[in-house]
């Protein structure tokens, strides 16, 4: 056992009291980071990097400062749930399937339930994903490299898959629905072919439509302009402040095992391939409402719905940064931003990083066990204070929420025309909702569109237009059958049912 | 014929400690920052042009270098032209500064986004990037001669030219690869560098045109192989880099046979219409970020070439370039109509 001798190494060089403030201010800054809409991970972790460039240049002072960092990644993996919940307004893009169940337990009076049951869950998949980083590492690693362009269109085409048929009412609402979110993901620069596609000459439609506007105007704007019609107060307001909710949600927890270990393998999946935690959380809801016996009553606000996709995120967005480490190729954005970080520090992220950095690498990853220990105490002693928030008067928080918002949207790009293209979505979300439009597919479309898109592109470019790459091996095979499978399961369930029954 | 689009350093790279002494010789400067600075990225986070800035910003941060803020904001849309244009609009204002990568010529040239580094004052040259021709380390291949019989032999479209994005350098050295050896590949474009690589290393590609600093981790984890650098002269950096090779061991593509040159530029514009001593604290700011250890250890790890011009050298070096690139992209018939 190798592995466990480093890790106790790691242990070593991670808790010094130093290291431990560091992890409870960086988790303390994530939670908040989280919350805020639009004020990404990403960003957040992109904003302090010069800051711990010093820091990096004392001895032992590169693992102190991924610590900062990565904490402020797990705080922002916890916290996005938490507006989600509350106010159906997602945090970040991997807390949008969250709202699905969240919200709905909130209206109910169960916000205390839902946050413990998210961050319990969220804590679940990143323990299982570290334990997977700390013991298969560099197998790990290697089967990342299996994935091409066709690969990875097919894991597009099963997170679609997964999802398709889970909306309820009308199939043509769900698919108009989905095709307004290709058609927005289609805008700005095609990388296929270099152009600019569907900006008719507008400055601000150059960077395309991005997902975390779309978001916070549809669900954040959308939602308040539903509680404004149906009279100035929120649902969830009678959430009654239990302080025994944390241990009250725990004895219930255990019942939803199957789902959690599901919903771990599905993101630790995403997180290595390198997909990410965003499709990984649509995913897993998908599947799990495909698979649970309650699968009909998904979306009223069942607890298995919210443990579902925060599972999935947190392992998705723990294991994201394996590839990172050991291929140098970021999981997630803000894998992405870290791994700018490394090289700064001078440090070379790539297969002999496990080699030559023991320290850090080792460090690192026992940063992870602590760090999400630490989040969790973090937030789940604040369960209580989080809930009460919705006792404040709807007249007092709904202009803090927008004014959040609109920071929000404005912090993605700093552009003030994306303030305004929240408000548009804003009201888009309140007309698609009156009319029964499900806003679940658009949102998908809009974040995975792009990419699968790319994907099917860099693939026929390389078959020379032959389908048939995506069944050119058995990884891909095995992919797409599933894909396929998923998609036709309701009409093969019913006709199962149909022979069964005579 | 000869594809030369690095020669366009070499003139100059002596006039640089005289100029940088003229500098340092000067008056206490006039002019200081009175607001944060917003150091612009027209790329995202994460990639070349954005670790360059973050560095600058780390460096600034670290030796206290400027009394107000900066703050460094990507925009990337468009491949970089959101960034161009906005830093086009804010003429006369001397609190943005924008690091700019080949896009600065390529975007305008393939979409037709109205923006052209006229419209911008130029800064400070911080370094040029090398473009290496790599294969997976599982190929036969340990020259690019080799390699280009191989692909050759193979014949047209048959062997996968991985790349970062359409229409920009990773494109435009495959067109005067191509161009240069009678070959034809099939150029597939990805969304960044480090993907490539990584494409590369799985063998879901048969090479690349990767900068040094994107291709050197699989390198050294001995899974892709470098087999020409695209510059006049070998990279200066002796240190071992694998058990047995340096960046300097890797001959220059036109040692190997294949006469192409690219470099790309990593440098410092301001908007249009700012003063010349506004410019002047920018030019001597980066002047000090360049002599700190820190960012000379960032160049050698990168293997960067270090030519760095400012003032009319400067402006001359990106009018040819520009020039260059105009006259390839018309080639391959990469122009916007």
């Amino acid at each position: 056992m190798a592995e466990l001798e480093s890790l106790f190494q790691g242990f070593a060089v991670a808790i010094s009291p130093f290291n431990l403030l560091l992890m409870f201010i960086g988790v303390l800054l994530g939670v908040i980071i989280g919350v805020l809409p639009g004020l990404g991970g990403a960003n957040g972790v992109a904003i302090l990097l010069p800051l711990t460039f010093t820091m990096a240049q004392t001895p032992g002072g590169t693992t102190s400062a991924i610590i900062l960092l990565s904490c402020i990644y797990w705080g922002a993996l916890f916290g996005g749930a938490i507006t989600s919940i509350l106010f159906n307004i997602p945090g970040e893009p991997w807390s949008v399937a969250t709202t699905f169940d969240g919200y709905p337990l909130a209206q109910k009076g169960r916000a205390g339930e839902a946050l413990t049951a998210a961050f319990t869950s969220s804590f679940i998949g990143a323990f299982v994903a570290v334990m997977l980083i700390t013991f298969l590492a560099p197998a790990m690693a290697n089967f990342a490299l299996q994935f091409g362009p066709p690969e990875y269109f097919s894991v597009y085409l099963l997170t679609f898959c997964a999802f398709v048929g889970m909306s309820k009412g009308q199939a043509v609402k769900t698919i108009v629905s989905m095709m307004i979110g290709f058609a927005l993901a289609a805008v700005g620069l095609d990388t296929v072919t270099g152009q600019l596609r569907l900006t008719f000459g507008f400055t601000d439609l150059l960077k395309g439509f991005d997902f975390l506007i779309a978001v916070i105007g549809l669900f954040g704007i959308g939602e308040i302009l539903l509680t404004l019609e149906e009279g100035l107060h929120f649902k969830g307001t009678r959430a009654k402040l239990n302080p025994r909710v944390v241990l009250d949600t725990w004895k219930e927890l255990p019942r939803y095992w199957l789902t959690s270990l599901r919903a771990s393998a599905v993101g630790c999946f995403m997180g290595i391939v390198p997909g990410g935690a965003t499709p990984a959380s649509f995913m897993s809801y998908g599947v799990a409402k495909r698979f649970s016996k309650d699968g009909d009553k998904f979306g009223t606000g069942m607890v298995e719905g919210v443990v579902a996709p925060e599972t999935a995120a947190h392992a998705a967005g723990t294991s994201a940064l394996l590839p990172m480490i050991t291929l140098g190729v970021p999981g997630s954005p803000t894998a992405a931003v870290l791994l700018g970080g490394l090289l700064i520090w001078g440090l070379q992220p790539g297969p002999l990083l496990f080699v030559e950095q023991k320290d850090f690498v080792w460090g690192l990853i026992a940063s992870m066990y602590l760090g999400n220990i630490a989040g969790l105490i973090v937030v789940l002693t604040c369960v209580p204070l989080f809930a009460a928030i919705l006792r404040i008067p709807f007249s007092i928080i709904a202009p803090v929420i927008l004014v959040i918002c609109a920071i929000g949207a404005f912090t993605v790009h700093t552009s003030v025309s994306d303030v305004y293209l929240m408000l548009v979505f804003g009201v888009a979300g309140y007309v698609m909702r009156k009319l029964n439009y499900p806003l679940a597919p658009l949102v998908l479309a809009l974040v995975l569109g792009d990419r699968a898109e790319n994907s099917f592109r860099q693939s026929m470019i390389m078959s020379q237009g032959d389908m048939a790459i995506l069944f050119s091996n058995a990884l891909v095979g095995g992919l797409t059958t599933l894909a396929l499978f998923l998609l036709f399961w309701p009409v093969l369930a019913s006709l199962i049912k149909r022979i069964k029954g005579g | 014929m000869s594809t030369t689009v690095g020669n366009l350093a070499r003139a100059s790279a002596l006039s640089i400690g005289a100029l940088a002494l003229a500098v340092m010789g000067g008056p206490a400067l006039a002019w200081q920052p009175t607001k944060t600075v917003e150091f612009i990225v027209p790329a995202g986070s994460g990639g070349g042009a954005d670790q360059m800035a973050r560095l600058v910003d780390g460096i600034v941060k670290k030796y206290k270098l400027m009394d107000q803020p900066m703050v460094v904001i990507n925009k990337s849309g468009g491949a970089g032209a959101e960034g161009f244009l906005y830093v086009k609009d804010a003429k006369g204002d001397p609190h943005k500064i924008i690091i700019t990568l080949s896009n600065l010529f390529t975007t305008p040239l393939a979409t037709g986004v109205p923006f052209n580094w006229k419209d911008l004052t130029p800064v400070s040259m911080l370094a040029l990037d090398q473009f290496i021709l790599w294969v997976n380390a599982d190929t036969p291949y340990k020259t690019a001669q080799e390699y280009i019989a191989a692909v050759k032999k193979a014949g047209p479209n048959k062997m996968k030219m991985g790349g970062t994005g359409s229409k920009q350098e990773d494109q435009i050295i495959t067109v005067a690869l191509q161009k240069q050896t009678g070959t034809k590949f099939t150029y597939v474009p990805f969304k960044g560098g480090g993907a490539v690589n990584t494409q590369l290393a799985g063998k879901h590609i048969d090479s690349s045109v990767n900068n040094p600093i994107e291709g050197v981790a699989n390198w050294r984890g001995g899974k892709v192989r470098p087999l020409c650098v695209f510059d006049e002269q070998r990279l200066i950096y002796k240190d071992k880099i694998t058990e047995t090779m340096s960046w300097s061991d890797i001959p220059t593509c036109k040692e190997a046979g294949v006469d192409v040159e690219y470099l790309m530029l990593r440098g410092i514009f301001m908007p249009g219409g700012v003063t010349d001593e506004q410019r002047d604290f920018y030019v001597q700011l980066l002047k000090k970020v360049r002599d700190t250890p820190e960012w000379k250890a960032f160049m050698e790890k990168g293997a960067f070439n270090q030519t760095a011009l400012t003032g009319d050298e400067y402006k001359n070096w990106v009018a040819k370039a520009e020039q260059v690139h105009k006259d390839l992209m018309k080639e391959a018939g990469f122009l916007a109509k």
